[in-house]
C-alpha cells in the first residue's frame, strides 16, 4: 500500500503495516535487531530452515488437495496423482463428513461427495487407500470438527493392513480453534472441542508417535481477513492453547511438540512472505525453548505446509492464476516449507480437476527440476532487506501475541466472537481497498479486459447416482456389522466423554466396530452439546 | 415500499447448508450496513426451513443467500417451496458467492431475482437492492 503525504513524499507499507524503505543497508539490519537470530540452517533458532541440508537432501513433499465423490473415485484420483509424481496425499472430505453427518442425514442432502470424499465408516477408508503404500506416501487428512473420528479411522485402517502404528507417519489438520474463526466446520462448543484436540495429541504421542495429529492453520485466518504477521501470531496463540491443554494433563513439552505442524498461506508480497516464514521459525523456536522449556531441538521446529493462497486467486482472467500459483510456489520454496500444496487455477470456481491438479504439480516440479531451488539452503539470507524485514516481522508478531494475551487469550476471543469480528472487518477493508484500486489486483482493478473470456472451466458435476452408491454402501455396512457391539461402543464413548477422560480409545473401538461418523458424533454431542455461533460485527 | 418511508431496508443474509465460507457473506453484510440497511446475518449452517422462518419472523424486505460450496441449486429449490408457503415469494431474493455462469438461468427460473457471482462490486449489490426492493409485488 502506498501513502502519499501532503508534501508529496511517498510512503510504502506492506500488508502487516511495516514501512518498506527505498533501499536497505547493513545499518538497517543492525537497527532492526542485528543478525543474532539468523544462525545456521538446522540450528536454533532455525531462521534459515529446520534442517541443515534442506532441499539438497529431499525436496519438499508435493501434496495437492484431492478427493471427491465416493471412496472408489477418490482412490482412482489418488493413484493418478501418485503416477504423476506426487509424493504425499492431501485428502478432501465432503461437508457432511467434515461436520459429523452421515451421507443419509437430511442435512447432507445435495452435499454428499460434492467438495470432497464422502466417509461414513471405516469401510470407506479401506476402499479409498486400497493399494496405496502408506509408508511411501504420507497422507494428510483435511479434517477438523470430526478429526478425532477420522484420525481413529486412519489408524484403524493402517493397523488392519498390518502397518506398525509406532512407525506410521501422516498428518491431520485437526485445528478446531481456527475453524471457529474461519472455514466453519465446527461441531461441538469451544471447550470440549479444544479438549478433543488434546485427546488426539495425547493418544497419538503414546500409540502413533510419528503421526502429526494437529496442523495449526494460520492459513484460513489469513483467508478470513487478517494480515501476514497476524496470521502467524494467531497460529502460535492457537498452538499454545493446545499445548497448554495437554500440559495441564501432565504431558511434557518434548513428548508432543515435535509432532505439532503448521499450515500457512502464501499470497501477497513475496519479500513479506519470506520474512514471515523466517521470522516465524525463530519465534516459534524461542517460544517452545524459553517459555515451554523444551530441550529436544525437534520440539522447536516450525514444520509447515505452505503454498495455497486461494485468497489471492481471482475469478477474473482465471488463467492468470496459473502464474500466480507459480510465484506462490516460488515464495514457498524460498521460505523453506516442508510440504507444498498449491491452489489450482480453477480454485475460485470449483474443486481441482485432474488437469488443473496436474498443472499445479508441474509448477512445483519446474522449481525442483529446472530452477535450481534445491541446490542451496535459504538463498535470500543476507539480503539487507530480507534480514531487516525478518527482524521487523518477528517483532510485529510478538506485539500481536501480546495483544491477544491482553484481550484474555485466543480461546476467550474465539468464544465471544471478538477475533471473528476483527478479521471480518479487515476483510471488508481489504475488499474496499481492492474496489478503490488502493490495493492493486491484476485483472480486477487494473489491466481488466472489457469482456472476460468464456471460461472453459470444467466442473465436478454433482451426481445423485454417486450419492445413492454411498448411501447404499452405508446401509450395507450397517446391515453386516454387529449392532449390539456398535451400541455398546457408542455408550462407552458417551460415558468417557461425560467422565472427561480421553475419548480416543472409545472412538478407536467404535471405529473398528464400523460405527459411523454420524453415530459417533451424536454420541459426543449428547454430552458436549452443539456450538452456538456468536454473531458479532 | 414508497420512497417517503424512513424505515431502513431490512435484509436477511443467510448461510445455507453446510458451507463454511463466511468471508464474503460478512463483507456484504458490512457493506449493506454502511449503506444504511438493517442487516440480519444468520451465521453458518442453516436449513431452508430455518432461513424461511427467520425471514418471516424478522419481516425482512430482502432475502440474501451466500453460497460458495456448490449446493446453491438444490438448496434454492427447497427454499423456494417454503418461501411460497410462508407468503414470502414477493420478497426480493438474491444470491451471491461462487455461482457458475451456467447455473444462472436455472436459479432465475427457480425465482432468484439477483445473482452476484465472484467479482461483483459491493455497490452493485447495494444499487440493485435499492432499485428493486418492493417492486416484485407490483410486477407480479
Amino acid at each position: 500500500m502506498i501513502e502519499v503525504a501532503e508534501d508529496g513524499t511517498k510512503k510504502v507499507f506492506n500488508e502487516s503495516g511495516i514501512e518498506v524503505q527505498e533501499v536497505y543497508t547493513a545499518a538497517d539490519v543492525e537497527a532492526s535487531g542485528g543478525i543474532e537470530f539468523i544462525g545456521e540452517p538446522g540450528q536454533y533458532p532455525f531462521t534459515r530452515g529446520i534442517h541443515k541440508e534442506m532441499y539438497r537432501k529431499r525436496a519438499w513433499t508435493m501434496r495437492q488437495y484431492a478427493g471427491f465423490g465416493n471412496p472408489v473415485e477418490t482412490n482412482k484420483r489418488f493413484k493418478y496423482l501418485i503416477e504423476n509424481g506426487q509424493t504425499g496425499l492431501n485428502v478432501a472430505f465432503d461437508l457432511a463428513t467434515q461436520t459429523g453427518l452421515d451421507s443419509d442425514d437430511v442435512m447432507a442432502e445435495g452435499e454428499v461427495g460434492r467438495v470432497g470424499m464422502a466417509v461414513d465408516s471405516l469401510r470407506d477408508f479401506e476402499i479409498a487407500f486400497d493399494g496405496i503404500d502408506l509408508e511411501k506416501i504420507t497422507v494428510s487428512l483435511t479434517i477438523n470438527g470430526s478429526a478425532a473420528i477420522l484420525i481413529a479411522m486412519y489408524l484403524a485402517m493402517a493397523e488392519k493392513r498390518g502397518y506398525d502404528l509406532k512407525n506410521l507417519r501422516g498428518t491431520a489438520q485437526n485445528d478446531i480453534l481456527k475453524e471457529f474463526i474461519g472455514r466453519g466446520t465446527w461441531i461441538f462448543p469451544v471447550d470440549p472441542s479444544v479438549r478433543l484436540v488434546g485427546d488426539t495429541i495425547e493418544y497419538c504421542a503414546e500409540h502413533a508417535p510419528k503421526y502429526s495429529p494437529v496442523s495449526v492453520c494460520g492459513y484460513h485466518i489469513r483467508e478470513s481477513g487478517c494480515n501476514p504477521a497476524e496470521e502467524m501470531a494467531y497460529a502460535f496463540c492457537i498452538a499454545k492453547a493446545y499445548a497448554d491443554n495437554v500440559i495441564a494433563r501432565g504431558m511434557k513439552v518434548d513428548e508432543f511438540a515435535n509432532r505439532l505442524s503448521y499450515n500457512f498461506n502464501i499470497f501477497g508480497n513475496l519479500f513479506e512472505q519470506v520474512a514471515k516464514f523466517r521470522a516465524g521459525r525463530s519465534l516459534w523456536a524461542k517460544i517452545i525453548k524459553e517459555d515451554y522449556k523444551a530441550e529436544d531441538p525437534k520440539s522447536m521446529w516450525l514444520r509447515m505446509i505452505a503454498g495455497g493462497g486461494g485468497g489471492g486467486l481471482t475469478f477474473e482472467q482465471a488463467e492468470v492464476n496459473i502464474m500466480r500459483g507459480a510465484y506462490y510456489a516460488l515464495i514457498s520454496a524460498l521460505s523453506g516449507a516442508q510440504t507444498m500444496a498449491l491452489c489450482s487455477y480453477d480454485e475460485a470456481y470449483t474443486i481441482p480437476t485432474e488437469y488443473s491438479a496436474r498443472v499445479s504439480l508441474r509448477t512445483m516440479q519446474l522449481l525442483t527440476e529446472e530452477m535450481g531451488m534445491c541446490e542451496t539452503v535459504d538463498p535470500l539470507a543476507g539480503s539487507y532487506y530480507v534480514e531487516t524485514m525478518t527482524n521487523q516481522m518477528r517483532k510485529r508478531m510478538e506485539e500481536v501475541m501480546a495483544e491477544v494475551d491482553k484481550e484474555g487469550g485466543i480461546i476467550e476471543m474465539v468464544r465471544d466472537g471478538r477475533i471473528q469480528a476483527k478479521v471480518s472487518s479487515q476483510a471488508y477493508g481489504m475488499t474496499r481497498n481492492i474496489e478503490s484500486g488502493a490495493f492493486p489486483k491484476v485483472g480486477v482493478n487494473c489491466y481488466r479486459v472489457d469482456k472476460e473470456d468464456e471460461h472453459e472451466v470444467e466442473f465436478h458435476e454433482y451426481s445423485e447416482a454417486d450419492t445413492k452408491l454411498q448411501t447404499d454402501s452405508l446401509a450395507k455396512v450397517k446391515a453386516e456389522r454387529d449392532g449390539a457391539e456398535v451400541a455398546r461402543c457408542l455408550d462407552q464413548l458417551s460415558e468417557d466423554a461425560k467422565a472427561e477422560i480421553n475419548v480416543m480409545p472409545a472412538i478407536m473401538a467404535a471405529v473398528k466396530a464400523y460405527a459411523t461418523v454420524g453415530e459417533m458424533t451424536n454420541a459426543l454431542t449428547a454430552v458436549y452439546g452443539h456450538y452456538e455461533e456468536p454473531i458479532r460485527f | 415500499m414508497s420512497g417517503e418511508e424512513k424505515r431502513p431496508i431490512k435484509i436477511l443474509i443467510g448461510k445455507p447448508g453446510l458451507d463454511g465460507h463466511d468471508v464474503g457473506g460478512k463483507v456484504v453484510a458490512r457493506a449493506l450496513m454502511d449503506a444504511g440497511f438493517e442487516v440480519i446475518y444468520t451465521g453458518l449452517r442453516k436449513s431452508p426451513g430455518e432461513i424461511a422462518q427467520r425471514a418471516l419472523d424478522e419481516g425482512v424486505d430482502v432475502i440474501g443467500l451466500s453460497s460458495l460450496a456448490g449446493a446453491h441449486i438444490p438448496f434454492s429449490k427447497k427454499l423456494k417451496g417454503l418461501l411460497d408457503q410462508y407468503g414470502l415469494s414477493e420478497k426480493l431474493w438474491i444470491i451471491g458467492g461462487c455461482i457458475p455462469d451456467q447455473d444462472h438461468a436455472e436459479l432465475k427460473s427457480i425465482g432468484l431475482d439477483g445473482i452476484f457471482a465472484g467479482g461483483t462490486k459491493l455497490d452493485e449489490i447495494v444499487d440493485f437492492i435499492n432499485a428493486n426492493v418492493g417492486s416484485k409485488k407490483e410486477a407480479s
